[in-house]
């Protein structure tokens, strides 16, 4: 977890709105799309099948958005569409028919860096509201007044950014200004990295990005290789970010949409990081004066986490501390195990659909929307038809168990690991 | 049709600005580090005067690279730096931070403005955007290839400028990276000592002989690509095709090393200009470069012939 011993920057008691931020959640498909806002995102932002940078992902048809669009309305939640590449002349084509496709399947917005996409979006497909996404590197209050003075209601700061020049940014631009708060992070100005493309052929700013920022390498001085034996090599990976611990800070300065980095990361990480920001954003809403850091997200977003976390360049510029050089350890020691389809009162069972293996007698936690949680003891434990089991071992498997408390449709059922 | 195209170089010093016109350079590319990013040397306001006024009798431009990720803090110098590069009669400014354009605007109207956004100036339809807004030049990324430039030169009504020699920025990072790592090796006392001219470099397991070299500066920490496009060979394929600024890259190379390569272009462009249709490679062009390449790093087509997948 982040240390607080990093003193948190004063904006002189004063608060700046009074409005809630959006919290903003990544979406890597619909099952995901639907966790993320169960567990309380006001907006996500998903990849459809052209234009994202994430070729990787399991991307949007517009059927399936069309599928997610119904789904956000019925909790007041929008869908943004990443159409973040930096395009090749080759990509230009098909452009307008894909932005008209997404304002008529019902997408609030789409996060660009590419000018021409920001443009030919405006002029087809005015309806679409469009956001400059990170891919820019935007660091200067100038900048974010060009493209506001372009008609952009939005912009996504470069996450080089720190409190203070978000307080400047905010005080000579009136525009929405969204920060990336959580999650994974280019270690390099994203979109200023083409390592990708030279150890690997794939363009990285369309979408082929391989990581190379987070393997290993030997660091030379002329030809003395700057490390001995048994020391860690030299690398570039960054920890991830966490800026659960400053949320006052980030909502007294001014950042209209708080976004969590993700599309390829798992259900289970996401309902969980959107919980706790959820329960953070209402809690401070619900008294600004009397609000206090809980350590149960703490322990809540550990149980999510990938890597060590820090605060990014929020606070200060990142040193050694922040990077990533020995083995990368996954840091969570609990296992999404389960999903609640259903539950019943009257014998107290759930039906809950397998994600891992678990079984009988494993102790295991389930965790709810707004926090609700609790831990238990697999003691009961039968298949669909009622039949006793050992353990389920099949993945998507429906299966009933007796929980200690009422549960319902969307918790999350986890084993500890270790 | 007279089609003369530009040989641009960068320079690290008033001496290589002046070997290098000798050489046969038809502009270059100077600025500070304030400013601009990963310049092949320091350039202070009053060398910049001193520089266009040694290039303006030899018909030689000079363009100053202003392409930083600007921040706020600097918000408050670009208008007194535009303005003075304006009145000192620099050719051209090279941005890719909008507030620079802005800036320009009003503090260097009529100044002709160069969109340099890196390996993200990727398209001529954006390209065309910037020109909308005052671009007049597109400086193309490393990473395109011959197809995307043929067709770029074929659409767009903006000057482009290709890079034709030299090493290529593949990473650039706010963070120090270099001085975290050996801070984190508790070294950092060696880091207090590193020497910007010892070459730093990295290398990873897979691609053994390749050398990354590494850098930190005022704008953070910089790799840059193991090998050297060279396509003195094949020049006439930009030629033909008009390109209209052909750039070599100086950065991290000695004055001598840069003389040999511009004098090498220089008569590969003027052989071109005297006789298109009989034009023809001559390999001592290529070996005078060779005689001086660190056999450390490949000279390379780059991204000309390549085909990228993501």
């Amino acid at each position: 977890m982040t240390s607080n011993t990093k003193s948190a920057p004063r904006y002189h008691g004063k608060r700046y709105r009074l409005d809630r931020p959006e919290l903003l959640a990544p979406a890597g498909n619909l099952e995901k799309l639907k966790f993320a806002i169960h567990y309380g995102a006001d907006a996500v932002y998903i990849g459809g099948q052209k234009y994202g940078l994430r070729s990787n992902a399991d991307n949007f048809s517009f059927e399936e958005m069309r599928e997610g669009v119904e789904f956000a309305n019925r909790y007041g939640a929008k869908v943004f569409v990443a159409t973040n590449i930096y395009a090749h002349n080759e990509d230009i084509e098909g452009l307008e028919d894909y932005l008209r496709s997404l304002e008529e399947v019902g997408i609030s917005a789409i996060i660009a860096a590419d000018p021409i996409i920001i443009e030919t979006a405006q002029r087809v497909a005015p309806k679409l509201e469009v956001h400059l996404s990170t891919q820019q590197s935007t660091l200067n209050w100038q900048a974010v007044q060009f493209w506001k003075e372009e008609g952009l209601p939005r912009v996504v700061l470069a996450r080089e950014t720190s409190f203070e020049e978000i307080e400047q940014i905010k005080k000579h631009v009136d525009i929405e200004i969204e920060a990336f708060i959580h999650g994974a992070m280019c270690s390099s100005f994203s979109g200023r990295c083409v390592l990708s493309n030279h150890f690997t052929d794939r363009d990285s700013n369309r979408g082929g990005c391989c990581q190379s920022c987070r393997w290993k390498y030997d660091l030379y001085q002329d030809e003395e290789r700057m490390y001995e034996e048994g020391e860690d090599q030299f690398t570039m990976g960054s920890k991830d970010l966490c800026m659960i611990e400053y949320l006052p800070e980030l909502i007294e300065v001014g950042v209209d949409s708080f976004k969590i980095e993700g599309r390829m990361k798992s259900i289970h990480y996401v309902a969980t990081v959107v919980n706790v920001y959820r329960q953070a954003i209402d809690a401070y809403f619900a008294d600004p004066e009397g609000y206090e850091l809980k350590q149960e997200w703490i322990e809540e977003i550990n149980k999510a986490a990938n890597r060590p976390l820090n605060t990014g360049f929020f606070l200060d510029a990142p040193g050694a501390e922040d990077h990533i050089y020995g083995p990368e350890e996954k840091a969570a020691p609990y296992d999404f195990a389960a999903i609640v389809l259903d539950y019943d009162d009257r014998t107290g069972f759930a039906t809950i659909q397998q994600r891992n293996h678990f079984k009988m007698g494993q102790e295991v936690e389930f965790v709810g929307p707004g926090g609700t949680f609790f831990k238990q003891t697999v003691t009961e434990l039968t298949d669909a038809d009622g039949n006793p089991l050992e353990a389920a071992r099949h993945p998507m498997q429906h299966v009933r168990l007796r929980t200690l408390k009422p549960v319902k449709a969307m918790d999350m059922m986890r084993k500890k690991i270790r | 049709m007279s089609y003369k195209p530009e040989l641009l170089a960068t320079a690290s010093s008033i001496e290589e600005l002046t070997r290098l016109t000798d050489a046969g350079a038809d502009a270059f590319l100077i600025g500070e580090a304030r400013f601009g990013m990963r310049l092949a040397g320091e350039f202070t306001p009053e060398m910049i005067k001193e520089a266009v006024e040694l290039a303006k009798p030899r018909g030689v431009r000079i363009y100053v690279a202003v392409n930083n990720l600007m921040d706020n803090n600097i918000l408050d110098d670009l208008p007194g730096y535009l303005s003075y590069l304006h009145e000192a009669g620099v050719d051209a400014i090279v941005f890719g931070d909008p507030a620079v354009l802005m800036a320009a605007r009003k503090h260097a109207p009529g100044m002709a403005l160069h969109w340099n956004a890196e390996m993200t100036s990727t398209n001529y339809s954006t390209a065309e955007y910037w020109a909308r807004r005052g671009a007049t030049r597109f400086v193309l990324a490393r990473e395109l290839n011959m197809e995307q430039i043929e067709e770029t030169k074929a659409k767009s009504s903006m000057e482009i400028q290709v890079q034709v020699h030299g090493m290529t920025n593949i990473y650039h990072s706010k963070r120090t990276l270099v001085n975290s790592y050996l801070d984190h090796q508790g070294d950092s006392e060696k880091a207090r000592e590193l020497d910007q001219n010892k070459a730093l470099y990295l290398m990873e397991a897979e691609r053994p002989g390749e050398r990354y070299p590494i850098f930190e500066d005022a704008n953070g920490t910089h790799v840059m690509s193991s090998d050297d496009i060279c396509m003195i060979e094949n020049l006439h394929e930009l030629l033909v095709i008009s390109v209209d600024s052909l750039k070599i890259e100086g950065i991290l190379k000695s004055i001598e090393y840069n003389e040999r390569v511009v004098r090498a272009y220089r008569q590969a462009i003027d052989a071109y200009l005297a006789d298109p249709e009989g034009y023809t490679f001559r390999e001592e062009w290529l070996d005078s470069i060779r005689e001086v390449q660190d056999p450390n790093r490949e000279l390379s087509y780059g991204f000309f012939y390549k085909e990228q997948v993501y």
